[in-house]
């Protein structure tokens, strides 16, 4: 039996609510690829009925339409979790914003997806470079989103139609809408093969039970590194008080930091 | 002279007439008490001047037109207006016709109509001249003077063929050439003769252009797509297509969608109104809808398939075969990873799990 003395501390990282999103994400997504497919180039799947008492390409639309609602609902609830929830699945995490985000994404490209060198990144939640890579994902998202409502409630008589329809005719039309619609399914495709390697990647060299974190919440970080993480945390919150600055209430009053929960 | 008066006097009858107009109410869309007001419109109203001029196009429009759909609505038209310069059916040729337009032009400033068929370039002006001067010159002169133009079909009101990838004339559809006037956008190619002739009697009656939609569209024949007006939606939604042109299903009549029927993607009236006497539309006839009343429609080849070909990256590309080959590579690049990761494992984990950690590795919030 081999077994490996390592001092590890319980991580929860990922809240209820983020693994939640990520899994009807997840199917959404899967669902909305597999029927948009099908709309985009229908099976030859003929069938002796007549056409009154068949409606199976129908249910496929309607498939794609409600998960393209569950879709939609999912992400705006997740951009409110970003702010709400906790600091793993805070909007700064997403927005590379200051030097050292970008110093990572450069390290973990050199490190994890190079394979450059040997020497580890050492991150929590996400790491930033996955992070911006999620940011991006959004942003398509969203646009699957507007281009996908602009086709669906054109003629219809919905709130956001009048929207929607502007924007279809600002687009100069269906064609261009339709083929951004059908070009970007195939970047989920791609960012589904890639996201899906990277976690069992990191699962099989990092060890900190990534995959399964998205089942349970929890992460096994080395002791070493949850230390540094923690004192960095109390350095961070003094400075900020020593200044005054009223944003450090989200880290002291903030009970959704999860990073003792379970410690009786 | 009236319309009613000029009809009457060669000699069509009165129930031709109210016909015709009931015809035109009916394709309006309006209350019968809309089609008294057509009625009195045609028979008290002067007619109105109309100036058509012919760019970069392929007279289909005319064609079209002149070939409406109800007998007399062909030969009513052209009574209904007064035509005074259309360089394709008119019988004066040179100086006389420039001579007509101008004093036309002058007498109504203000008050007559502009058709345009076809777009205009901008690239160079040799490429379509009227009268030894350029589209452009000739067009802006006259719009000038006009109180509403009226782009008949798909070049006029997007380009279409002239203005397809690469577009060598830099062919410009009307609306991107003006502004300050109203323009009508009839898209189609060709409009349908109805649909021509029902925005024509609109501005007669009512003295105003018909509501338009964003892209300036008369929104009464533009509103609806030929797929949720298709007769053959019913097959679309039972996955009953056609797979080729000779096939049993194609003799059954069902959905033409797989055969790259674009109705899904086009504002048009052709599934209500129907052309050549209301007999049938181009799906009826066993042929996809290829689209012909959308900007940009010409580059969306090849027709017989739903999924366009991607320009410049080569013949055959589309979306689906860039985005299959696309992933395909992905699955590579991971495997390789994941080889070049197996090969240096042990010290990939031993690190991870042993490595020091040194301070700045970590990042606080």
């Amino acid at each position: 039996m081999k077994v490996r003395r390592r001092n590890l501390r319980e991580v929860y990282v990922w809240q209820l609510p983020v693994r939640f999103f990520h899994w009807i994400n997840a199917l959404a997504i899967v669902v909305l690829c597999i029927t948009g497919y099908i709309i985009g180039d229908p099976p030859a799947i003929q069938h002796n009925t007549e056409a009154i008492h068949n409606y199976w390409f129908g249910y496929v639309r309607f498939t794609h339409l409600a998960f393209g609602m569950i879709f939609v609902v999912n992400i705006l609830f997740r951009v409110y979790w970003a702010f709400a929830g906790n600091h793993f699945a805070r909007w700064n995490n997403f927005v590379p914003l200051t030097k050292t985000q970008w110093k990572s994404i450069f390290e973990t490209l050199r490190v994890d997806i190079l394979l450059l060198t040997d020497k580890p990144v050492y991150d929590i939640g996400h790491n930033s470079l996955a992070a911006t890579t999620y940011l991006g994902l959004f942003v398509l998202s969203m646009v699957q989103a507007a281009t996908g409502f602009m086709m669906m409630f054109v003629t219809t008589n919905n709130v956001m139609e009048p929207l929607t329809t502007w924007g279809l005719e600002h687009m100069n039309g269906f064609f261009v809408v339709r083929e951004i619609h059908h070009f970007l399914m195939w970047a989920f495709v791609i960012f589904m093969i890639i996201h899906v390697y990277l976690v069992f990647y990191h699962d099989y060299i990092e060890r900190s039970g990534i995959a399964s974190s998205m089942i349970g919440g929890w992460k096994f970080i080395r002791a070493d590194v949850m230390d540094i993480y923690e004192r960095k945390i109390t350095e961070n919150v003094c400075d900020r008080l020593d200044k005054h600055d009223p944003t450090v209430d989200e880290i002291l009053f903030s009970d959704q930091d999860g990073l003792d929960e379970g410690n009786p | 002279m009236t319309f009613y008066e000029e009809l009457k006097a060669k000699g069509y009858t009165r129930r031709q007439f109210l016909k015709f107009c009931g015809i035109m109410g009916a394709f309006m869309g309006l209350h019968k008490t809309g089609v008294a007001q057509i009625v009195d419109a045609l028979e008290t109203k002067e007619r109105v001047h109309v100036i058509w001029e012919h760019f970069q196009e392929c007279t289909c429009c005319s064609e079209s037109f002149i070939r409406a759909s109800n007998p007399l609505v062909g030969k009513i038209l052209l009574e209904l207006l007064s035509l005074d310069y259309d360089d394709t059916l008119m019988a004066a040729a040179g100086e006389v016709a420039e001579a007509t337009k101008a004093a036309s032009m002058k007498a109504n400033y203000g008050k007559y109509i502009l058709c345009c068929e076809g777009s205009i370039p901008t690239g160079s002006f040799g490429y379509c001249t009227l009268a030894g001067r350029s589209a452009e010159e000739v067009f802006r002169e006259e719009a000038a003077g006009a109180a509403a133009i009226i782009a008949w079909g798909n070049c006029a009101c997007s380009g279409c063929i002239q203005g397809a990838h690469p577009n060598p004339t830099k062919a410009r559809p009307i609306h991107k050439l003006i502004t300050g006037k109203p323009v009508i956008n009839v898209q189609g190619c060709p409009p349908i003769a109805d649909v021509m002739a029902a925005v024509l009697v609109y501005y007669i009656t009512f003295g105003r252009i018909p509501e338009l939609d964003g892209m300036g569209r008369p929104k009464m024949f533009y509103a609806r797509r030929i797929h949720d007006t298709c007769y053959r939606r019913a097959f679309y939604d039972a996955g009953l297509f056609v797979q080729s042109f000779d096939d049993e299903n194609a003799k059954k009549g069902y959905c033409l969608y797989y055969m790259g029927c674009k109705g899904p993607n086009t504002f048009n009236s052709c599934g209500i109104i129907k052309w050549n006497e209301c007999i049938s539309y181009p799906i009826q006839s066993g042929h996809p809808c290829i689209g012909c009343a959308e900007p940009g429609y010409f580059d969306q080849e090849p027709f017989y398939e739903h999924i366009p070909s991607v320009p410049g990256i080569g013949i055959e590309a589309n979306a689906d075969k860039i985005g299959a080959a696309a992933s395909v590579l992905a699955l590579a690049g991971v495997s390789v990873h994941a080889i070049v990761t197996n090969i240096q494992k042990r010290k990939l984990i031993d690190n991870n799990t042993e490595y020091p950690v040194k301070d700045d590795e970590v990042d606080g919030i």
